[in-house]
């Protein structure tokens, strides 16, 4: 249900929580009626709280397709993540409201659709391309080759490993790339940066590119990019700024002319030439 | 044009009165020395002739801080109350030209583009705006700049003082009927007696010393990253000391926070807003970083804000009305009108 203003949430219940890294939580959230709480596109997201502690926006890590529950993989950073990580349990309340900004643009042919797809992520935010990825898999003849290159600090920190061991390594048409900052015993995969490992594969240009992670990796993969030939406008990234409202008012999202929680957190890279470099 | 009315000064009380009948009625008043939009009552110190009142309308329709909706905890379980938002119907009178213009800049924002804010919406809806013309424009006042017109202030009603009568016109539909509503103790006028009064005011409006400011040079989008990359920002800020005084005065601010505070029996959280400022270094932190480190950064984001992206979103809109309040009140005399001046300087020498 829409409730009369975008700013008051509905009531939510964690169905699941799911450890997946020693700072990664993942929590499954349905409405009190054990049903998805609203309808999203990819790359959306939500303002999750808890009621005298804190509220603050996440991506929704599950697709559209999953027409049941919503998925938040959460990093510990502050007073409502470390209340969320040591306090909650399944069937405890949270509030919800959303869903808030624009969405990777899957059903445009002139963006994603009927592409060959490389996703890129680094850490926690492999949450919003979960999002992606699992649409493009439950809509598989609609895209091409699909590859993923991930990484994080250690093995431990790698978000999803499971899945994407399991899962996403065995689709079809499918290679997943994956490596960690630096060596331990029990990885035999790639030791090293993304940027590094990136040149290193030496992807074909022939595809668009979605990229999320922390600034300073996008900044890097993308001088890569561009030096192996791909084109700004066939790289989509997400920015993250502190957000309040979630619907273009409380300014705090606001970098030149676009509100991020508005106009983004979604945008095409050449997009980011046209507003001041504030992210 | 609607028909032209006036009342006798010496009666204006009599039509505080009759409006107060069916709503509330706020205008300037007297009160300490300080001149604000306060609830009016028969022995209230009106005084219609300060210039700016310190608090702006913008406070009637945004307050300071504002209760949004109450949550009930009970273990974990939570329960959210919406709560009931639709406020008395209300009039404001006395409200500048400057002020009537800063209001159509804070519809803009939460009104013309979904989702509307539907606390605000309702407070509009609500409101009557009764304007009145500014005898005398001074000093600090630089609405001429941005083509508004002291001596013509619109909104719902527009009032003029001119010599011993409150001469009224009503605007709007809503305008219109309020009119209709005095109109027992209205007369008939004609709106010819004004030109001389009008004439008067755009005069000493054009003349202030503020007045005429180059926002034709450089304030355009084509312009934008070339004013954001100006190496002016790196010396414009030198003297803020990050108060937020200029944000708090403005009658455009319009930046918020959202915050929780507990009901006082520890089951009940009251989840309110309150204004926020971009001058603050707490304002855009984030666990991963700040955007905007240093108060050169933030210093930037308000006048580039109100200059530049707010015209950009809303056709050519500035998001200053040239109250000149931020310049009366900084504690460092630091001033808009210098900076628009600089910035269009740079934009000047870029054309030469
Ligand atoms: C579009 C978008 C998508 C996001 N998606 C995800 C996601 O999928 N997963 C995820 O884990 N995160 C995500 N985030 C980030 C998440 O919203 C932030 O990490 C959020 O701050 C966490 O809230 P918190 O209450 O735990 O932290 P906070 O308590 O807000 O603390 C965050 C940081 O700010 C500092 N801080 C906050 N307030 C103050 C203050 N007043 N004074 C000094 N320091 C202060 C804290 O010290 C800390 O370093 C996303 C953010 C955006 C904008
Ligand atoms: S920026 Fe200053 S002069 Fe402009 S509207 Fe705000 S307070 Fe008034
Ligand atoms: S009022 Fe002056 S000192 Fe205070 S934040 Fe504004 S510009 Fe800076
Ligand atoms: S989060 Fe409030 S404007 Fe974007």
């Amino acid at each position: 249900m829409q409730m009369p203003d975008m700013l008051i949430p509905q009531v939510g219940i964690i169905t699941d929580i799911i450890q997946e890294t020693p700072d990664v939580k993942t929590f499954r959230v349905v409405d009190l009626k054990g049903n998805k709480a609203f309808d999203h596109m990819p790359g959306q997201c939500a303002m999750l709280s808890i009621p005298g502690v804190g509220e603050a926006m996440f991506s929704i890590s599950t697709s559209p397709t999953n027409t049941k529950y919503m998925d938040f993989s959460i990093k510990r950073v502050g007073a409502l993540t470390n209340y969320m990580h040591d306090k909650m349990n399944p069937g405890d309340h949270i509030t919800i409201r959303g869903p808030y900004g624009n969405a990777f643009p899957v059903d445009d042919a002139n963006a994603l659709k009927g592409k060959n797809i490389l996703f890129i992520g680094g850490g926690i935010a492999l949450a919003p391309l979960r999002s992606v990825i699992h649409y493009v898999f439950d809509n598989r003849d609609d895209y091409g080759y699909v590859d993923i290159l991930y990484g994080a600090r250690s093995v431990a920190d790698l978000v999803y490993h499971r899945e994407i061991e399991k899962s996403w390594a065995e689709k079809r048409n499918t290679n997943v790339f994956l490596t960690i900052d630096r060596p331990d015993d029990a990885w035999e995969g790639n030791v090293g940066f993304v940027p590094d490992y990136f040149k290193k594969i030496g992807f074909s240009t022939d595809k668009v590119v979605v990229m999320c992670g922390p600034p300073i990796m996008i900044k890097f993969v993308l001088a890569v990019l561009l030096e192996m030939g791909f084109k700004k406008e066939q790289v989509f990234t997400t920015l993250e700024l502190r957000m309040k409202c979630g619907i273009g008012k409380c300014g705090r999202c606001n970098i030149g002319d676009k509100f991020v929680c508005m106009d983004g957190p979604v945008f095409r890279v050449d997009e980011l030439d046209q507003i001041p470099e504030e992210f | 044009m609607s028909k032209t009315y006036k009342i006798a000064l010496d009666k204006l009380p009599e039509l505080y009165a009759q409006t107060a009948e069916n709503r509330n009625l706020y205008l300037p008043i007297r009160r300490g020395g300080t001149l604000n939009f306060e609830a009016w009552h028969k022995d209230a110190a009106v005084d219609l002739y300060g210039l700016k009142t310190a608090n702006t309308p913008k406070d009637l329709f945004l307050p300071q801080s504002e209760d949004l909706y109450t949550i009930k905890m009970d273990g974990t379980n939570i329960e959210v109350f919406a709560r009931e938002f639709f406020d008395k119907p209300f009039a404001i009178f006395g409200i500048k030209a400057c002020d009537i213009e800063a209001i159509k800049v804070l519809d803009n924002i939460y009104l013309s583009k979904q989702p509307v804010d539907m606390f605000y919406k309702a407070r509009r809806d609500n409101a009557v705006l009764i304007s009145l013309a500014c005898n005398e424009p001074k000093n600090a006042c630089f609405c001429h700049a941005f083509g508004l017109d002291a001596g013509n202030p619109g909104g719902d009603v527009t009032t003029w003082i001119n010599g011993d009568n409150l001469y009224i016109q009503g605007q709007t539909d809503k305008g219109s009927a309020y009119v209709e509503e005095m109109s027992g103790l209205l007369e008939a006028a004609d709106f010819g007696d004004l030109s001389g009064l009008q004439a008067n005011i755009r005069e000493t409006a054009q003349n202030l010393p503020y007045a005429k400011l180059p926002l034709d040079k450089g304030f355009t989008s084509e312009d934008m990253m070339a004013m954001f990359n100006s190496e002016q920002w790196g010396s414009f800020h030198r003297a803020c000391i990050g108060c937020g005084t200029c944000t708090y005065s403005c009658p455009t601010c319009s930046c918020y926070d959202i915050k929780d505070h507990d009901g006082g029996d520890c089951k009940g959280v009251t989840r309110f807003r309150c204004w926020d400022s971009c001058m603050y270094p707490d304002f855009t932190l984030m666990a991963h970083g700040n955007n905007r480190l240093t108060q050169k950064e933030r210093f930037r984001q308000r006048f580039m804000h109100k200059l530049m992206y707010h015209p950009m979103n809303y056709e050519g809109q500035f998001g200053c009305v040239g109250c000149g309040r931020c310049i009366n009140k900084c504690p460092v005399s630091l001033n808009i009108v210098k900076i628009i001046k600089s910035l269009a300087e740079v934009k000047e020498d870029a054309n030469a």
